[in-house]
């Protein structure tokens, strides 16, 4: 490999680890995830400072051509990456529906146990049907807190 | 029992303004003894006042969750609020309250039945206004599901089911996300919960848009309940227990 290239591919390795190392920093990356991307960036350094290391892996796996064996790795990596990502998202989904539904259950008791205190807001329509709805609702809250 | 039974009744309901007072009224009219909840599910019309002013209780999503978030809600409040018995009726106005008394009688003539499903599909003389399309995939959902829990299911789509105080436990806890009704049915029997389904007569929809309308989206939800269905046969489903680690939990990588 022409040493020019070489410098580059290290400098890029490198330039990697640094961002990643940067953001963990900033704390905009979280250590789980920055795991991955510190990883990702070590390979990739130890595979531009090694030469040798490409062939011989390209040589177990009976790749002709080294590059090749490169593609193989990387794509295989990504494709971790991406399905570590949709499980990271299925639960974050997952955690914002349970927090979605206690918010409104919350929400609902709240309205109930404050609208004695607002005459108003019973006042203004059905006053007959509310005042009783907000009766059953009072007892109701007491009888489980 | 020492005080009468708590009947709730829940109404998932997403920009259903023009029908919901229709459907509380209606809930009313027919079953006295039923509280209505609706759930407002993230809309963005008048849905969630104009049941407030029909006289139910509205429990409001701050955004979109589906039909299995919004049901699985009702469970949640139906659990909090200590009711025995709850049942599931459309804001669109499919589901005929006064129907619902057929389901109460199979439900207080046999103890052991957990849930009581209405179906489209057993009487001769109800006859259920469908697609072709439609009912074809429902009735394949019927076979695949009757082969897999041992009885027959003739309407595994209808979300007119009422439930008992261990299915309300079991689902509040644990509910499918999009699709959930097919799931469901899956889960009462790996639960050893009993599913009984009666006749009941339905309505053509009111108003709205159906969840499920579209070519498009009705191949997808075959593909998603199928899906569902074979992954439900081998799927962990985790029941959080003392000591037991949480049901979802933050820590977890591949």
């Amino acid at each position: 490999m022409d040493p020019k290239l070489q410098l580059i591919s290290i400098a890029g390795a490198a330039g990697l680890l640094l961002v990643v190392l940067e953001l963990v920093r900033r704390r905009a990356l979280l250590e789980r995830y920055a795991l991955l991307w510190l990883f990702s960036a070590v390979v990739l350094l130890v595979l531009a400072c090694w030469r040798g290391l490409l062939e011989r892996v390209s040589d177990v796996l009976g790749i002709a051509e080294a590059p090749n064996a490169l593609f193989l790795l990387a794509f295989a990596a990504i494709l971790v990456l991406l399905l570590h990502f949709s499980a990271a998202v299925s639960r974050l989904a997952d955690q914002s529906k349970v927090l979605a539904q206690r918010l409104a259950l919350v929400e609902e008791r709240l309205r109930r146990v404050e609208a004695p205190r607002e005459p108003r807001a019973a006042a203004e329509s059905e006053p007959a049907e509310d005042h009783e709805l907000v009766g059953a609702g009072k007892s109701r809250s007491t009888r489980i807190s | 029992m020492p005080s009468p039974a708590r009947h709730l009744a829940v109404v998932p309901a997403l920009n259903e303004a023009a029908t919901i007072a229709t459907v509380v009224g209606r809930i009313h009219a027919a079953l006295p003894q039923f509280d209505v909840l609706v759930i407002d599910d993230g809309s963005t019309d008048d849905t969630g006042r104009v049941a407030e002013e029909h006289g139910a209780r509205v429990v409001r999503h701050p955004f979109n969750l589906g039909i299995g978030g919004a049901v699985q809600s009702g469970f949640q409040f139906a659990l909090d609020n200590e009711y025995d018995y709850m049942v599931q009726i459309d804001g669109d106005g499919q589901h005929d309250p006064r129907e619902l008394g057929k389901l109460m009688d199979v439900m207080s003539s046999d103890p052991d039945v957990d849930v009581v499903c209405g179906s489209r599909f057993l009487s001769k003389d109800l006859k259920y206004p469908s697609p072709i399309s439609r009912r074809t995939g429902i009735h394949l959902f019927a076979f695949l599901l009757s082969r897999l829990v041992d009885g027959r299911i003739s309407d595994p789509t209808s979300g007119f089911r009422l439930y008992n105080r261990r299915a309300i436990q079991l689902f509040a806890r644990d509910y499918p996300h999009d699709y959930p009704e097919v799931e469901a049915v899956l889960m009462l029997h790996h639960h050893r919960l009993r599913l009984r389904e009666t006749p009941v007569r339905m309505f053509a929809r009111g108003g709205g848009a159906s969840s499920i309308s579209g070519s498009g989206k009705s191949a997808y939800y075959m593909v998603k309940v199928l899906l569902a269905l074979f992954v439900g046969l081998a799927r962990r489903r985790p029941v959080p227990e003392p000591d037991g680690p949480p049901a979802i939990t933050a820590h977890h990588a591949l």
